[in-house]
Parts: structure tokens; C-alpha cells; sequence
């Protein structure tokens, strides 16, 4: 490889606090080819240098849309070829980290600073298989991961 | 102006009825709610269902004080432009939300003097009444901490090291501290 070209990176998180906390480490994307993957169009009205993509919002109460936003996941993780996958959670980034996982891809999961007492049910999950296992708080850090490097405040 | 919001997936009723309940008591007519799919309809207080960022954001730079789930959207947002904030966390008993993460996502940022926090709708009203002199905090910064922003974007460029394709500041149209959040 010879082209030189900017790390891509795939960045996913669902509504709410998880799309909130994902933006607070936007910065981190500096320099990168940045893809953003949630759920909520409205949220593509605050993002002016990079891609948005919309999946089904789905949690797992729902087995029929999670298949589908499962669908809608592959698809995007194979057709925007990213170097590294960043989730904040929940769903949606548990099944990107899952395929990119597969696809040898480099993959971080920061579980929500809302999972103050444990790490989340997604993060005990899918925190093995990522490459970077992060939480953000000091407390739930572990030898084996999670680790803690900071927070999203 | 005091803006209640549930936050984006699910209703709060349990949360929306008290305030409307409180609002009716001392007729107070300046509450603006976003309620979600909501089954009670608030007969005493201005609401809508959903707000976009743009106009969650402008509602909450224009509050006094928020009231509000204990979600990390509503709370990340009231911190970030320095507005004080009262959460009441939701329960999974009552199916308000998956487990009680906001049981103690509301006493952590409780005892970091961050919320203000009422535990139940029993709770609530004393709190309400004391609404306008909450205080709160610096506001904090409108990104994550440096430590967390740098260790991801090492890890991020050490995947190209071997094309040397970093080029700080070619493309960036959004700059660190003035990045849109929700």
C-alpha cells in the first residue's frame, strides 16, 4: 500500500446519551474519514464534516427490528471499509463491533458513563471481542478489561 | 422558564404527571415539557412529543432549570451550558427502562455535585418548589476529557502508521471546541 489516505473510521452510537457522548469524542476523529451510523435523521442537522448514516432503532425487546438493523449494520460496515469501529453503544454498535470483529477489524467499545455501578449487559458482551475495551469509571476498570482512560466529561 | 424533557426512546408519565400535578397547584406557566410517547395527556403545562438536537439544544441554553430523566443525554447537555439540572431516575420494575442504571447514574453525579435529584414522584414536589434557586457547577467542556480524546485517537493512528497518511488540520471543518453536540 502505497496510497496514502486518511484512517476511516465508522462511528456508531443509538439516541439519546449514547449519539451525546459519541459527538463529546468526535475530536479524537481529527484527521480521519469519519462515518457516522445511529439512529435518529434529525441528528444529521449537527454533523457538517462527515457522513451519516440511519439505521432502524431497535433494542432488543424487539427481535424483527434487530434483525433488520442487524442487516442494515453489515451493509455498512462492508461497503464503508473501515480501519477502526468506535461505539458508545448500544445495540446497533454491538452488532458493528461483532462483523468488523469478524472482519479483523481494529474496534473500540466505551461503554456509557450511565453504567456507573456495573458495565453494561452489551459492554460485558462484546468488551472481550474489541480490540479497545474501555469504561469511564476508574472503579469497573479490571486486569482483563475494561479499561479506564478517561471519560466523556 | 423551566424545560422537562424524558429524553429520546421512552415516556416517563410517573414524572410528566407530578410536575403537571405541581404545576396546576401553584400555577406556574412557565413549563415547557417534551413528553415522548406519553399516555397522560398534562392538562396544566406546554408540551410537545419530540424535539430535534437543534431545538432541545435551544430550549435548554433559554432554562432556568431543567427537570428531567436520568439519562446521560439530558444530563451531558444540561452540564455542558451551565444550567442546573434535577433528574428523577426511572425504574425497570415499572418498565420505564431496561435496569435501574439511572438509580445510580442519579446518586454518582448526586455526590459529584453535579444533579439535583429526586428519587420518586413523592420526592418531586418539594424539589419543584425549590426549583429556582438550584444551582449548579462550572459548565463543564463541550468534549470529552483530554485523556479519553487523546487515547482514542492514538489508538485510531496507530493502525496508519505504516502509510503515514496523518495530516493534523487538512481537513478538519469542525474544530475542537466549537464541534455541534446534541
Amino acid at each position: 500500500m502505497s496510497i496514502k489516505r486518511k484512517p476511516r473510521v465508522l462511528a456508531v452510537a443509538s439516541g439519546g446519551g449514547h449519539w451525546v457522548q459519541l459527538r463529546r469524542v468526535a475530536p479524537a476523529f481529527e484527521g480521519c474519514d469519519v462515518t457516522y451510523v445511529t439512529v435518529e435523521k434529525s441528528y444529521r442537522d449537527e454533523v457538517h464534516d462527515a457522513r451519516v448514516r440511519i439505521v432502524l432503532d431497535a433494542t432488543r425487546w424487539n427481535k424483527l427490528k434487530l434483525i433488520v438493523m442487524m442487516l442494515q449494520i453489515t451493509w455498512i460496515v462492508l461497503t464503508s471499509r473501515p480501519d477502526v469501529v468506535i461505539s458508545t453503544g448500544a445495540a446497533p454498535g454491538f452488532f458493528a463491533l461483532r462483523i468488523a470483529g469478524i472482519l479483523g477489524k481494529r474496534t473500540v467499545w466505551l461503554d456509557s458513563i450511565a453504567n456507573v455501578e456495573e458495565v453494561s449487559m452489551s459492554g460485558r458482551k462484546i468488551g472481550p471481542h474489541a480490540t479497545l475495551w474501555l469504561t469511564q469509571w476508574a472503579h469497573l476498570a479490571e486486569p482483563d478489561g475494561p479499561q479506564f482512560r478517561g471519560a466523556v466529561l | 422558564m423551566i424545560f422537562v424533557t424524558v429524553g429520546h426512546q421512552m415516556p416517563f408519565d410517573r414524572m410528566v404527571r407530578a410536575i403537571d400535578e405541581w404545576a396546576g397547584e401553584h400555577n406556574r406557566n412557565d413549563i415547557f415539557a417534551q413528553i415522548g410517547d406519553a399516555k397522560y395527556t398534562p392538562q396544566c403545562i406546554e408540551w410537545v412529543r419530540t424535539l430535534t438536537p437543534a431545538e432541545f439544544k435551544q430550549r435548554v441554553q433559554a432554562a432556568d432549570a431543567i427537570v428531567a430523566h436520568a439519562g446521560m443525554g439530558s444530563i451531558l447537555t444540561a452540564l455542558q451550558y451551565g444550567v442546573p439540572i434535577l433528574v428523577m431516575p426511572r425504574t425497570a420494575a415499572l418498565m420505564e427502562t431496561r435496569n435501574d442504571h439511572q438509580i445510580a447514574t442519579a446518586k454518582r453525579f448526586k455526590e459529584m455535585g453535579r444533579v439535583h435529584v429526586a428519587m420518586d414522584e413523592n420526592e418531586l414536589p418539594a424539589m419543584l418548589d425549590q426549583v429556582s434557586n438550584l444551582t449548579t457547577g462550572e459548565a463543564i467542556s463541550s468534549q470529552a476529557s483530554p485523556e479519553l480524546i487523546s487515547a482514542l485517537a492514538a489508538f485510531i493512528h496507530r493502525a496508519d502508521e505504516k502509510h503515514e497518511t496523518r495530516e493534523p488540520g487538512a481537513t478538519i471543518s469542525d474544530p475542537p471546541g466549537t464541534s455541534k453536540h446534541l
